[in-house]
């Protein structure tokens, strides 16, 4: 009886989960598998003979890449030099809440920050090109375009790995490396051998959070590319708000599928590293 | 620090203050270019022009749009905040006591809404939303339900990392042989035992819920970012000087509750955890690391890259340690305390 009713305590959730988690996953995957009669097709994939479609996904992932691996080498370098200050010193409080506000400081908010601090009328760019002599828009205005969205991902990057690496950076036990001194090995042999093997399975981890991270944002694309659709979330919007005229809900449910199969394979990977990597953590 | 981490781990001083330097002032930069931008007078020079305007009363209709995307996002995040404490809470601690064995379950369903972008998501809220305008309100406010599955992942991580560092079994039987019914162990036991985890959570639901902007745009809804990027079309200064004033807020909020919440924990009911985490500097950990938290009782430090943006995977979940109660609290929280405590 007791147990009964401890389980209706749990139908609150179940049924709010069902609602607003299960629901709107099943109408989004469905929505690519049926046309607008609502009858069952797979006509909609036929989006993926569209050459553009393949590139978007291949500029998704260079740029998700690309800021995953900058945003993890730096991240993890700012991990570093944080294993060396006070855990209750301001350096750490200070860094620990920037990196959560900032790991969070996707979208509109990012973009404005970008187009105000390296846009064209921006304080650094006209220093830069008066002053210095160096002309960031030489090559045409690229902010606005993908390669102008690396800096403002790196943004949101960095911050996240120095949130998930750091745990791992600290989990290495400082007996490790006394040990490594005492068997007579410099800080070299002590990294080459116990620090970066320890620490590999987590870095890749974080690096793939990052590039999943980088895969599904959408806010500061949106912000800053207003024409055309370069990545694939963007192509979701067009789909969704029919750019074209004819919005087509239908598209955009292959274009999530799409999105959904390439995170599925991201995350399997990441949880094979990451049982690798609890195998130090003991 | 120690003499210890100098053996070999922490970078030498010189190096560390470069890399930390340089990390500051790469986060700094654009900040710094937004002051900048919105100091700058129409007239020319640097002046308070554009922060005035802000709150000056003749503009009112200028930036009516953005304060009344700013109050709608305001009320959602305090209805998601009521999702949280209300609906989230209750659930994970209810988990915790009754049913130990769906712990497992619950990690990996509290990673989905990560795993599945939120712009895919939005495809499936799109018809769900289109019902709710026809039948209940095509207002701002019913966007609550999708964002408090939004804050799922964050929530959930947050208040479970401390619950798992608190014997709450113990303390639950404790309270209920002395009477006390579910509620009162919920509420008066519990709560203040993670309250720390509670705040979290709260303050990431609501700077999560200031910051949403891809549901809210993508239904038509309202919100603060919608309101911004609105703003910026006529008002770019005006737009990036709330943007920053928010930033700024929110940022102050979490070193403040990182300094308030930062002194070790008085002993606590549980044993091991508890203890080990009273062991200082646990404190301005927390703050950053909450969201990231990996809720798994088993998996203790590098393992915790669970997620942390909106982007983590069913990874840790899937790991073979069965939780154990009263274990270490393998948060981030205090990385070290789980492999220490033991």
């Amino acid at each position: 009886m007791r147990r009964i009713s401890s389980a209706l305590g749990l139908m609150p959730f179940a049924v709010y989960i069902l609602l607003f988690l299960a629901l709107p996953t099943l109408l989004a995957v469905a929505s690519g598998f049926t046309n607008k009669a609502g009858r069952f097709t797979l006509e909609n994939f036929s989006v993926y003979q569209n050459p553009v479609v393949w590139q978007t996904f291949w500029s998704s992932t260079w740029l998700s890449l690309l800021t995953a691996v900058l945003g993890a080498v730096i991240g993890a370098l700012a991990c570093w030099a944080l294993t060396g200050v006070k855990k209750d010193g301001w350096i750490r409080r200070m860094m620990d809440a920037a990196s959560s506000v900032l790991a969070q400081f996707g979208g509109v908010m990012l973009a404005f920050a970008f187009m105000v601090s390296i846009g064209m009328q921006a304080f650094i760019t006209v220093f830069l090109r008066d002053k210095m002599g160096v002309d960031l828009y030489a090559n045409g205005n690229w902010l606005y375009t993908v390669p102008g969205l690396v800096l403002p991902y790196l943004y949101f990057q960095v911050p996240l790995m120095i949130i998930t690496f750091l745990p791992a950076m600290e989990g290495l036990r400082p007996q490790w490396a006394e040990a490594a001194a005492t068997l007579g090995g410099t800080r070299r042999t002590y990294w080459t051998k116990v620090g970066f093997p320890v620490l590999a399975p987590s870095f890749l981890g974080a690096l793939l959070l990052l590039f999943a991270n980088a895969f599904s944002s959408y806010a500061t694309a949106a912000a800053l590319i207003s024409q055309g659709s370069q990545i694939v979330p963007l192509q979701v919007r067009a789909a969704l708000i029919g750019e074209t005229g004819a919005s087509n809900a239908n598209s955009a449910g292959v274009l999530a599928l799409g999105m959904v199969v390439v995170m599925a394979i991201v995350m399997v990977v990441y949880s094979l590293l990451m049982k690798k990597a609890a195998r130090w953590q003991r | 620090m120690s003499r210890n981490l100098s053996v070999g781990t922490a970078p030498r001083p010189w190096l560390r203050r470069l890399i930390l330097a340089l990390v500051t002032v790469l986060f700094l930069f654009p900040l710094l270019g937004m002051l900048e931008f919105t100091l700058r007078q129409t007239g020319g020079g640097y002046g308070l022009e554009h922060w005035q305007a802000l709150f000056d009363p003749e503009n009112a209709r200028k930036y009516r749009a953005m304060f009344r995307g700013l109050g709608n996002s305001l009320l959602l995040a305090l209805l998601v905040l009521v999702i949280v404490l209300v609906l989230i809470f209750p659930t994970i601690v209810l988990v915790h006591l009754k049913f130990p064995r769906l712990q497992r379950g619950l990690d990996l369903l509290t990673i989905l809404p990560i795993a599945i972008p939120a712009i895919v998501m939005v495809v499936g809220f799109a018809p769900v939303y289109r019902w709710i305008g026809k039948n209940i309100s095509s207002e701002t406010w019913p966007l609550f339900l999708a964002y408090g599955v939004l804050v799922l992942p964050f929530a959930y991580r947050a208040i479970a990392t401390d619950l798992n560092g608190v014997d709450a079994r113990t303390l639950s039987e404790a309270a209920r042989s002395l009477g006390a019914n579910w509620f009162t162990v919920l509420l008066r036991v519990i709560a203040p035992n993670v309250r720390r985890g509670l705040l979290n959570a709260s303050l990431l639901t609501i700077a999560i819920v200031l910051g949403e902007f891809t549901v809210s745009s993508l239904l038509s809804r309202r919100t603060f970012q919608v309101g911004l990027l609105q703003l910026n079309q006529t008002d770019p200064f005006g737009a990036v000087a709330m943007s920053l004033l928010s930033l700024i807020v929110i940022f102050a909020l979490l070193v403040l509750v990182g300094v308030l919440t930062g002194k070790p924990r008085k002993v606590r009911g549980g044993r091991g955890a508890g203890g080990a985490g009273g062991v200082g500097g646990a404190g301005g950990a927390q703050v950053a690391v909450s969201p990231v938290a990996p809720a798994l009782p088993g998996v203790p430090v590098g393992a915790a890259v669970p997620d942390s943006g909106p982007h983590a995977g069913p990874g840790p979940a899937s790991l073979p340690e069965t939780p154990h109660p009263g274990g270490a609290a393998a948060g981030p929280a205090s990385p070290k305390e789980g492999p220490h405590a033991r």
